[in-house]
């Protein structure tokens, strides 16, 4: 069923439709709150993966840290931390690794100090195709 | 019977716990900020309530897409700092204040509020970075807590008035409350932010502020927003704003704004922060 925030660009909520298609993505992400759970997927972490069900598609989105897709695959922005943090990256990484266009650290910190993305602009899918 | 005496909204933003557990507030990045947060800091010295009734959000933390309730009271003696994947953040455990926690149950829960109630929940960044903004770093946390976490990340979200109502049963609850305690109530989150996605970085300053304006002036304007213009306005996780609703709903419907601070950005966030005295409180003394 479509949803009156599907016209909002580049935005993933979690809601029933992601919920059930990122389910075990983000349990897996979460389970990385746990250090025994982080020792085991440190140690081989295509092998910890495999515990969960999930897709192909989202190990390999894991395993290759590609945060956007992962959002795209159902996973949570706030259980995408935890692998962030697994990482011991800073945040701005994955933010600089979403946007569109890609930032690196340096500027996407440089974006947020200039007052961050506007909103003119980015209110809607509409505004986003005027340019 | 209890006294509540103000409501403090504050973001919650990770950062600002990493920089104070690091001694960092003097850096180059974050010295205006904290410059700019003294005058907070020096209100919360002036004015140290028995209990804060704390509303924040957990993050993927204690509670997930297993079980997450709309509404969870802590009714805990003491509750831990959380291990949200990095350690748990070293600052010291939260009092609880369980007769308060029950009193507020009892009470909401005639005004039609059906809240879940927990004992052992530990508390994450949402939590634990308003009380280190407010006292800094105390070997021991001046207040005894009672934490309400709300359902802001999994949707559908109880409604911005929804929340705001909620803040009127708790401050219904906190004016019923026997024992002669001063209580304080502080909303978390926000302000505009989005964290995820090509739209990563949004900041809205026109929206906050009109936000922060209607909190004093004219609280039900900001009830009236839907979750989806919260979202375009102000980011996905710009929606964490209804928070402050319900610290808003809990105060009486004349407040003197004695704080605000707005400032962009702290991480990919704007922060914002404000403190509204119950005037009722004033008129008493």
């Amino acid at each position: 069923m479509e949803r009156d925030y599907d016209d909002i660009p580049g935005t993933y909520l979690l809601d029933s439709r992601s919920y059930r298609k990122g389910y075990h993505v983000n349990m897996f992400l979460m389970s990385l709150n746990k250090e025994v759970c982080r020792d085991e997927f440190s140690k081989d972490e295509r092998a910890y993966l495999d515990t969960f069900q999930m897709t192909d598609e989202q190990k390999l989105a894991v395993l290759e840290r590609r945060y956007l897709d992962l959002l795209k695959l159902g996973a949570n922005v706030y259980y995408a931390f935890k692998l962030v943090s697994f990482d011991r990256q800073p945040p701005q990484v994955m933010y600089g690794q979403m946007a569109d266009p890609r930032l690196t650290f340096d500027e996407f910190q440089q974006m947020m100090h200039e007052g961050g993305r506007p909103i003119h602009g980015n209110r809607s899918v509409e505004e986003w195709n005027n340019g | 019977m209890a006294n509540l005496i103000a409501g403090m909204g504050t973001s919650h933003v990770p950062g600002l716990g990493v920089a104070i557990d690091n001694g960092k507030t003097q850096e180059a990045y974050w010295k205006n900020l904290f410059l700019g947060l003294e005058p907070l800091r020096e209100w919360h010295r002036a004015n140290v309530p028995d209990v804060n009734i704390i509303v924040y959000n957990d993050h993927a933390t204690e509670f997930s897409l297993d079980s997450y309730s709309t509404f969870t009271v802590g009714v805990g003696e003491s509750f831990k700092p959380a291990d949200e994947g990095w350690g748990r953040r070293q600052v010291p455990a939260m009092q609880g204040h369980p007769e308060l926690a029950w009193h507020l149950i009892e009470s909401a829960m005639i005004d039609e509020f059906d809240l879940a109630v927990n004992a052992s929940m530990d508390l994450d960044h949402g939590f634990t970075v308003p009380l280190s903004v407010a006292y800094g770093q105390p070997s021991e946390w001046p207040t005894a807590v009672v934490p309400i976490c709300i359902n802001v990340i999994q949707h559908p979200l109880p409604t911005a008035l929804r929340c705001y109502k909620f803040g009127k049963a708790i401050g219904k609850a906190v004016a019923s409350y026997p024992d002669d305690i001063t209580v304080g109530i502080w909303g978390t989150g926000g302000l505009s932010h989005q964290l995820g996605g090509e739209r990563v970085g949004v900041v809205n300053p026109e929206f906050d502020q009109q936000f922060l304006d209607n909190l004093t002036r004219d609280p039900l304007a900001n009830t009236r927003l839907s979750h989806t213009d919260f979202i375009r306005e102000a980011g996905c996780e710009g929606v964490e704003m209804i928070m402050w609703n319900v610290m808003r709903g809990a105060l009486g419907d004349n407040v003197t704004e004695v704080f605000r601070l707005y400032h962009v950005p702290v991480s990919a966030t704007a922060y914002g922060a404000i403190i509204l005295e119950n005037k009722k409180r004033r008129n008493e003394q």
